[in-house]
């Protein structure tokens, strides 16, 4: 906060110190810089920036949350413009329904595949932490996918799991065209989209972990490599203590994000043959079955869930202080 | 302390926004009907008319009518807002009084719900002998839409293919319709039976149309609401849903159903590759332009009625598509209704896109010669009770106009989930009967 106030109050730095200088000569017993701090403008200003930001904020994020909760409370249709409120209704029609949480059994296969996601974006992060020839072109390579849009990419793999589709044809170049239908049954379909969901998300905790490598100074890998430590025993002992807050982070994400997933299954599938996940299932109740309350209900209970994740998730592993030097 | 008076400010913030959540509500008093100007002349205004068909507004189609409109009625100004996702959209900006001043009724919104939205069109008394379909929109004894065209329950296939399979006659019954794609599968080489199941709408309401095409009953729809196993023995979804069971179980589909696409399945059957698919007679239309595109003779696509016969006869249900209606917010009503009336009378819309006419003096289209030529029954279906059927099916979460429950059907049929159909018929029938007793009171 003190840090963006410094650089706050307009206009640029000429001006401005014409101005204190100015008023400093005024009332010669005050220090100049005192006197526009105590101003009372000065604490408005970070207000001021703040005014958009905050604006957008909450219209986008807070009234539709507040909405949300409210039309949990309610029989809401979804268009009717008549709703009544059922107080808890809803939320004890979900604890009486445990089928409604068995979707989440499709999670682990996410969960799963957001492990592979961490290791093989920790492995390419260390590897091109190094002076490696073209490194720039890998990094821009492994990044790529993150920057396709979720919905491009649902599309672009349902061509590619296609029968006689691309994973077709390269595997029987290979000799291997065994004619498998890749999203045919629940648990090979399942595996296919958490394979797309890594594909797509190892380049977003590639570069999350590189910077974190990066910004470990380089005289320690010096020192190490006086000492004799091999590669191992650098990433073992250096890097990953180094980035551990960053691990951690990425494993909440993993988390949440497994239990919330579903744009590549929803337009890949649509949630038939047994990938329906926990947002498909409550996207259906409001926009299929016009059960928007109880629908809400779901997505407040999913927040729930996923704050009550996090919260243990941080009592287990607290964050400890990095401290290398 | 910026910190903590932030924070607190935002919990105001959202605590404040919670309970003021609750906005909307009330409904406006306009209870007159939209009723057509007597002086075509006289009636002036801009009318929006929301349409789902693209396609129709970009090719510049729907401009052609406004002008013809126009000829009649000068003072009235048409724009059309084509939306692709009408569904999903129309049915969200409901929630305002902004919906156009003609739209097609959304169908998420109850029929209980009609006169908050829409404006009456006329007493269903006199409507129901000049209009088909008035009952789908029926509340207390009025009127609230009127169908921009009708379709026929049936099944598009290729003539040619049948025909070089040795098939020329229709199967009168679903265990023929097996043997004859069998055979069509054996001889042709061609996929017999491509269920769509990728984009999930050709399983849902193509199949739960024919309901009423197999007992030849215009009612056999509304007894849903007060039946306790739809799915009981005998009955028309028995019926329909262990077809196609037994056409994906006996290997009679598409290979990997996962990964289909409706577009180039059109191509397909044009092209011989695909020899059927259960849709509706607005499909006959398309799949012959497809046909043209693709260098094939239009002709070689022909339509059949569900696989089952009635006393010796074939029937087919005919339902409304869309319904148009005047928005009960607008402010040009008379114009809205002038443009109703005019494109269901004038416009030849329905002939073009080769539809039954919402008006009954009009004689059925040509697609639908093959039907009118071998005395297939039309069955119009009645919508009495779709409220209440439409209730019962949300609450169940079935879905009888939703893919889903279908799609579990194919997968149960080529053993990609585990179950018999017999278990989940039962549980079908079980979560419907439960429904009604919760919905249905």
């Amino acid at each position: 906060m003190t840090h963006t106030t410094h650089t706050a109050p307009p206009p640029g730095p000429p001006a401005k110190t014409d101005g204190i200088r100015r008023r400093a000569g005024r009332r010669n017993h005050v220090p100049p810089h005192r006197s526009w701090r105590q101003h009372p403008l000065r604490r408005l200003t970070p207000w001021l920036f703040l005014l958009v930001p905050l604006a957008l904020l909450i219209t986008f994020t807070y009234v539709p949350v507040g909405n949300m909760i409210y039309y949990s409370f309610t029989d809401w249709d979804g268009v009717s413009p008549d709703r009544s409120f059922v107080g808890g209704d809803n939320y004890r029609e979900l604890v009486t329904r445990p089928e409604l949480f068995r979707v989440f059994a499709v999670s682990l296969y996410y969960l799963a595949a957001s492990a592979v996601q961490i290791a093989a974006a920790l492995y390419f992060a260390t590897l091109l932490s190094f002076d490696l020839r073209l490194r720039n072109l890998f990094k821009g390579i492994l990044f790529f996918p993150y920057l396709i849009n979720g919905v491009a990419i649902g599309f672009v793999f349902l061509y590619f799991f296609q029968d006689g589709g691309t994973l077709d044809s390269v595997l029987s170049l290979f000799g291997a065209g065994g004619g498998h239908a890749w999203l045919g049954d629940p648990r090979s379909a399942n595996t296919s989209l958490a394979g797309v969901s890594v594909w797509r998300f190892t380049g977003l905790n590639f570069v999350l972990f590189l910077g974190a490598i990066q910004s470990i100074p380089g005289e320690q890998y010096e020192a190490a490599e006086l000492d004799g430590a091999s590669r191992w025993q650098q990433f073992r002992h250096l890097i990953v203590p180094g980035i551990r807050p960053v691990i951690g982070l990425s494993v909440i994400l993993a988390i949440s994000g497994s239990l919330s997933v579903f744009e590549i299954p929803y337009i890949m599938t649509g949630g038939a043959t047994g990938t329906q996940t926990f947002v498909i299932q409550t996207v259906k109740l409001a926009f299929q079955f016009n059960k928007t309350g109880l629908a809400s209900a779901c997505a407040v209970v999913l927040l729930l869930i996923i704050l009550a994740v996090t919260w243990i998730q941080r009592r287990l592993l607290p964050d400890e202080k990095v401290d290398l030097v | 302390m910026g910190k903590k008076s932030l924070s607190a400010a935002l919990l105001t913030t959202t605590a404040m926004l919670a309970a003021a959540g609750c906005g909307g509500g009330g409904t406006p008093g306009g209870d007159e009907t939209a009723a057509a100007p007597l002086n075509p002349k006289s009636v002036s205004g801009t009318i929006k008319v929301l349409t789902n068909r693209t396609d129709l507004v970009q090719d510049g189609t729907l401009k052609r009518y406004a002008a013809e409109f126009n000829k009649k009625y000068p003072k009235v100004k048409v724009e059309f807002e084509g939306i692709t996702d009408y569904e999903g959209e129309v049915k969200i900006r409901m929630n305002t009084d902004k919906y156009g001043d003609v739209l097609l009724i959304p169908g998420a919104v109850a029929k209980g719900d009609y006169p908050k939205f829409f404006a009456p069109l006329g007493d269903t008394g006199s409507m129901k002998d000049e209009y088909r379909f008035t009952d789908k929109t029926d509340v207390g004894g009025r009127t609230y839409g009127i169908a921009t065209f009708g379709t026929a329950d049936g099944l598009v296939y290729n003539k040619a293919l049948w025909k070089k399979a040795g098939i020329t006659k229709w199967p009168a019954s679903p265990q023929e319709f097996l043997t004859d794609l069998k055979a069509v599968g054996d001889r042709t080489g061609a996929t017999p039976y491509y269920t769509n199941f990728k984009d999930g709408w050709p399983l849902s309401s193509p199949w739960t149309n024919s309901i009423g095409s197999v007992s030849c009953d215009s009612r056999a729809s509304d007894a849903l609401a007060d039946t306790d196993a739809p799915w009981g023995q005998g009955t028309d979804l028995n019926v329909i849903d262990t077809l196609l069971y037994d056409v994906v179980h006996d290997g009679l589909s598409e290979k990997d159903p996962t990964t289909t696409n409706w577009e180039s399945s059109k191509t397909l059957l044009a092209k011989g590759k695909i020899s059927s698919m259960l849709l509706g007679s607005w499909a006959i239309t398309q799949m012959r332009d497809a046909a043209k595109k693709a260098g094939r003779n239009p002709d070689d696509i022909g339509f059949m009625p569900f696989p089952v016969q009635k006393g010796g006869k074939f029937c087919a249900t005919l339902v409304s598509d869309y319904q148009q209606a005047v928005n009960i917010h607008s402010g040009h009503k008379q114009a809205a209704r002038a443009w109703i009336d005019w494109f269901t009378q004038k416009s030849g819309y329905s002939a073009t896109e080769g539809a039954v006419s919402a008006l009954r003096a009009a004689p059925m289209p040509a697609t639908l010669k093959e039907f009118t030529d071998n005395d297939v029954t039309m069955v119009e279906r009645s919508e009495a009770d779709t409220a209440e059927v439409n209730a019962i099916d949300n609450a169940a979460e079935i879905g009888l106009y939703k893919p889903d429950y279908r799609q579990k059907l194919v997968d149960l049929a080529r053993g990609a989930q585990k179950g018999s159909l017999k278990d989940y018929f039962t549980d079908l029938n079980k979560r419907w009967a439960e429904a009604e007793q919760t919905a249905g009171s």
